[in-house]
């Protein structure tokens, strides 16, 4: 199992190199292929009117026209040791990990993410408890009951919520919960430290918004599992040794559908940035997908590249769980 | 008849070596057999129709007896099976007749009730023991969860329970592979340890279905070896259902051939394999190479395929198949043949005579010998 | 339709396909970019035999043992590690699959699953054509009337032609697979388990129809089965194979009767007899005398040094667990692999 685990850390520590090398490409080798120039791209880091001179200076002072590989290195350093920048006498130390300066504010990039991080993760690690334990629940009645009424609304709820985009239904119960019947008004970002009970009221509308989508999914998933399972020969091994069938549902069909359950809610997880956007901006919560937004229409590269690279990590590490959650549920995996 | 069955059955008893639990009887004056199904009737209501997979089945099991079901694939025997276990239901199922187990009738009894039957006082294994087990337990835990439901016990003594049915199953090194996991078993292991299962709250009815058809030849003689020092060990009653002739020879002492979900016939091992009185019980013989007998040229294979148990061909099921259905003047297509005794224990559900039936049988054997003669090259 | 035993003068020396030093071995990989070896399953190790034209070999053994691997080596499904295939005077161990072209028309092969080895959503007239169409071959009488009488000769019924497979049993399933494999006319057909998935009354039919094309088209078989009663009904030689070696060969009747290897002898004791065993005075059952071999069969990753059978042999000496024993002639024609063989007087 050591063994594992430590494969396992290793491989993604490979994974997380070759994904910031591509990262890096794309935002600094593809730009170059396709002919643009260093200068080009240093105007770029200036602001609004630079002088061909100060260009001149950004292009020297960020190593611009370095080789391409000699700047990975550096991004690399950069992240894991840190930065001094040097502007004119001042010199500017960005500790680890560092992603550089936003060309907008000429903040540090890493401090920002930080600050607007509890807010996605507030909204993320909620909705996901929700939509997984609610998706199950739904999935596992709805298995147990096929053909009934019950069975047959959860499946139309359920297609509902795949097909309607988050947008659309956040709006609509923004209007409703919040404007209409001021069960929820004013939705805004309240830290858990400083008000629990607010966090969570606040948020009690992007979470279900953001759940549904994704619920509806997991009903699904975990329907069809669940009603192959109930089929497998080893549940009636179980029934036949007598067990209740709360036992045998519970213990022996839901660990079997749970396992290939547990993969996917981890990789949904690494990529609800993704959701994340699209439920941040319909309710004006500021995290990091607010953040890439702006980063995106500000042509914000050092922030672009920052949150792509701690996108990345979210997904690599959520693999990595997902692996470990795996060889842990399934022991034919481990050896 | 059913009486001569159970005098048997008291002989048995009352031998050199009564197992205590069955010198006195618990569920009335009466002697009864431990296992009574009369006419037990399952039926499944699908898209296509009503599948009449169990058709009137009725038999009795005795203490320290096996009873051998034979068929082909949708012959009933496994629903016959599941339906005693009360495993047939999937909602759309619908069961009729009577199934008494040691005095108590299962059919109209509660599902609970029926649930504190299953895995104590009757037990199953099946025929595939790696999909059988569950792939995330550890096989420890799978058996102690049997023993545990059943017995106010605690975790370490089923788990000292379930290292001793390993044991006794004969798993080398029992206190270590308790928390193996199946696929870490071998085949043989894996069924051993559905064994050890089965029978770790000591049941008085075990059915297996189809044991040992996913093992090697060398592996299915040990386990056959290990069901039949067990029931001897634990006197208790056991069903046997195969497609295997050979297997059945080993085991039973009785046999029930089926067909279309219907007794062919019911008889001891001897009636079967020496006497047998209906015509699909002379073509499964016949069309079984036999290793125990010279080599003939030719099998003698049943003509056509098993029906379809939505649209049963009416009368006799087999005769569509049977080449003496021409010989009763219509009767096999419009008379469903009932179970008629043709010797002590010995029913044949068949419209010919008992002097025919005899004949056809000697005219068989007759044919095969002098074949045989020559068959083989030496 | 009579069947003949086969006539010791047609039985040529010469035969239609002759092996040689047959091996596969799989490694076992382990890691993605990484790869090491972790292991070698030696599926198959050092098989030697011959067929004889119009004659039916049967190789018999239980799981793991590498009867279906060296089948699907037969015909080129899978590619040897080592060893000769000879067929028809021909080496076609390693033939590109351009050249091997002309050679998949004359060796055919048979799958145990009639259920999965038959494309659904093909009628039995595609299914049973597509060798004509695959291998470019023009019928006399056009594909459909040459479709019609293999459907006839394998005992189905010519309006079969455009019904699905999933409208047959299992065993017109197997005729079906029979049909195609017999349309171009092959001189070799390998059967992997060919009846093993079917009913007993099916079963028999299916034996029975193989025996009579044999007969009429001349046709020579290997069969690989693991029930030494069908192995016994249909072939003239067997092979015996245990965790990847060929441990016995004989004709027929010399194996059934006078097993030499203690595997050999095992196994048949083993079969259980449609004999009924009768009780004792005191209610006990009588038991079959019998050879039992403990445990199962050992893995064929890293299998038993020298004799691999030696974990489960009761005469097992030191020298079998260091010494191979080879494949020797015992008796004409009678090969064994075995230090200590069975019912062969002990040499003085």
């Amino acid at each position: 199992m050591i063994a594992f685990l430590i494969r396992r850390l290793l491989a993604t520590i490979v994974l997380l190199i070759v994904v910031s090398a591509i990262t890096f490409g794309i935002f600094f080798l593809l730009p170059r292929l396709a002919g643009q120039t260093t200068y080009g791209l240093a105007t770029q880091y200036v602001g609004r009117n630079p002088t061909p001179a100060t260009i001149h200076q950004i292009e020297q002072q960020l190593g611009l026209n370095a080789p391409v590989i000699e700047q990975y290195g550096r991004f690399l350093r950069a992240i894991v040791f840190g930065e001094h920048y040097r502007s004119g006498p001042v010199v500017a130390y960005c500790p680890p990990p560092c992603f550089g300066y936003s060309f907008k504010s000429e903040l540090p990039v890493w401090p920002q993410m930080v600050s607007d991080m509890p807010v996605t993760a507030s909204l993320a690690i909620g909705a996901a408890a929700l939509w997984l334990i609610g998706g199950v629940a739904v999935g596992i009645l709805s298995a147990l009951r096929r053909g009934s009424i019950w069975d047959r609304l959860s499946m139309g709820v359920a297609l509902a919520g795949v097909s309607l985009p988050p947008f659309f239904t956040g709006l609509i119960a923004l209007e409703l919960f919040s404007y209409k019947w001021s069960i929820f008004p004013n939705v805004q970002y309240v830290g858990i430290t400083q008000n629990p009970l607010l966090w969570a009221k606040n948020l009690v509308l992007p979470w279900t918004v953001l759940a549904f989508l994704y619920a509806a999914l997991y009903a699904r998933l975990t329907r069809s599992g669940m009603l192959e399972t109930m089929t497998e020969d080893y549940i009636r091994t179980a029934r036949a040794k007598g067990l209740p069938e709360r036992t045998v549902i519970i213990r022996h069909a839901l660990r079997a559908v749970l396992t290939p359950i547990i993969t996917i809610f981890g990789m949904d997880l690494g990529l609800l940035l993704g959701g994340a956007i699209l439920i941040e901006y319909t309710f004006s919560l500021h995290g990091l997908g607010l953040f890439t937004i702006e980063a995106i229409n500000n042509q914000d590269l050092p922030e672009i590249l920052g949150v792509t690279m701690l996108a990345a990590f979210f997904i690599v590490f959520a693999n990595l769980i997902v692996d470990i959650l795996y060889s842990v549920a399934d022991p034919r995996v481990r050896t | 008849m059913m009486a001569g069955r159970r005098d048997r059955a008291k002989s048995l008893v009352t031998g050199p070596e009564p197992g205590p639990e069955t010198s006195t009887d618990a569920s009335g004056p009466r002697r009864s057999s431990l296992l009574e199904v009369s006419d037990l009737r399952i039926q499944f209501s699908t898209d296509d129709g009503v599948v009449k997979a169990v058709d009137g089945v009725s038999f009795t099991v005795d203490r320290g007896r096996t009873l051998g079901i034979v068929g082909e694939s949708g012959s009933g025997k496994s629903v016959t099976s599941l339906g005693i276990m009360g495993l047939h239901s999937g909602g759309n199922a619908r069961i009729s007749g009577k199934i008494w187990l040691d005095g108590e009738e299962l059919v109209d009894a509660s599902p609970t009730r029926v649930r504190q039957l299953r895995g104590s006082k009757m037990a199953m294994i099946f025929q595939d023991p790696l999909s059988a087990l569950h792939p995330y337990y550890t096989v420890g835990y799978q058996i102690a969860e049997a023993y545990l439901i059943h017995n106010k016990v605690g975790k370490k003594a089923a788990r000292a329970h379930a290292i001793e049915m390993l044991e006794r199953v004969g798993i080398p090194n029992p206190q270590a592979r308790v928390d193996d996991y199946p696929h870490q078993f071998s085949g043989g292991m894996r069924q051993r340890t559905m064994i050890a299962m089965a029978l770790s709250c000591d049941p008085e009815l075990l059915i297996a279905d189809e044991p040992t058809t996913a093992l090697d030849v060398t592996v299915q003689a040990q386990i056959l070896d290990l069901i039949s020092e067990l029931q001897e060990e634990f006197h208790s009653a056991v069903i046997i259902i195969t497609h295997d002739l050979g297997v059945v020879a080993e085991l039973a002492d009785d046999i029930m051939v089926m067909y279309a979900g219907k007794m062919a016939e019911y008889g001891t091992s001897e009636d079967i394999f020496n006497r047998p009185g209906h015509p699909y019980a002379w073509g499964l013989l016949g069309s079984m190479p036999r290793l125990d007998q010279a080599r003939t040229d030719r099998l003698i294979p049943i003509p056509g395929t098993p029906p379809s148990l939505i649209n049963v061909p009416s009368g006799c099921p087999f005769h569509p198949r049977c080449s003496y259905a021409a010989t009763t003047n219509g009767r096999c297509v419009s008379e469903v043949p009932l179970p008629r005794s043709v010797g002590l224990d010995h029913e044949v559900a068949c419209h010919l005579s008992i002097d025919e039936q005899r004949q056809n049988w000697a005219d068989l054997v007759a044919q095969a010998a002098p074949a045989a003669s020559h068959g083989e090259d030496t | 339709m009579q069947v003949t035993q086969p006539d010791p003068a047609r039985v040529s020396s010469t035969a239609l396909m002759s092996v040689s030093g047959l091996t596969k071995h799989f490694p076992v990989t382990r890691g993605v970019i990484f790869q090491r070896r972790v292991g070698l399953v030696r599926s198959v190790d050092d098989v030697s035999f011959d067929v004889a034209r119009g004659e039916t070999l049967g190789i018999v053994g239980e799981s793991g043992c590498g009867k279906t691997t060296t089948a699907r080596m037969l015909v080129r499904l899978i590619e040897p590690t080592a060893g000769q295939i000879m067929f028809d005077g021909r080496d076609i161990t390693h033939l590109r699959a351009g050249a091997m072209r002309p050679l998949r028309r004359e060796v055919q092969m048979i799958f145990q699953d009639p259920y999965s080895s038959l494309n659904p959503r093909h009628t039995v007239g595609a299914i049973v054509g597509a060798p004509f169409r695959l291998q470019k071959v023009k019928t006399e009488k056009g594909t459909k009337q040459s479709v019609q009488e293999l459907l006839e000769l394998v005992g189905l019924s010519p309006e079969h032609y455009n019904r699905y497979p999933h409208e047959f049993s299992g065993g017109q399933r197997q005729r079906i697979g029979i049909a195609r494999t017999l349309a171009l006319r092959p001189k070799l057909i390998v059967a992997d388990e060919p009846v093993s998935a079917l009913d007993v009354s099916i079963q028999a039919q299916v034996i029975n129809l193989l025996a009579d094309l044999q007969a009429e088209l001349g046709l020579t078989y290997v069969i690989i089965a693991h029930d030494l009663s069908v192995i016994r009904h249909v072939c003239d030689e067997v092979a015996v194979m245990y965790l990847g070696n060929l441990v016995e060969r004989a004709r027929r009747a010399d194996l059934y009767e006078r097993p030499r290897h203690p595997y050999t002898v095992a196994l048949l004791s083993a079969v259980p007899r449609p004999e009924p065993l009768q009780r004792t005075q005191d209610g006990r059952r009588d038991r079959r005398e019998r050879i039992r071999l403990t445990g199962d069969v050992p893995s064929p990753l890293n299998p038993p040094s020298a004799c691999r059978f030696h974990t489960r042999c009761w005469k097992a000496q030191e020298v079998c667990r260091t010494v191979p024993p080879p494949l020797a002639e015992l008796a004409p024609g009678h090969y064994v692999a075995c230090h200590f063989p069975e019912n062969t007087p002990a040499p003085s």
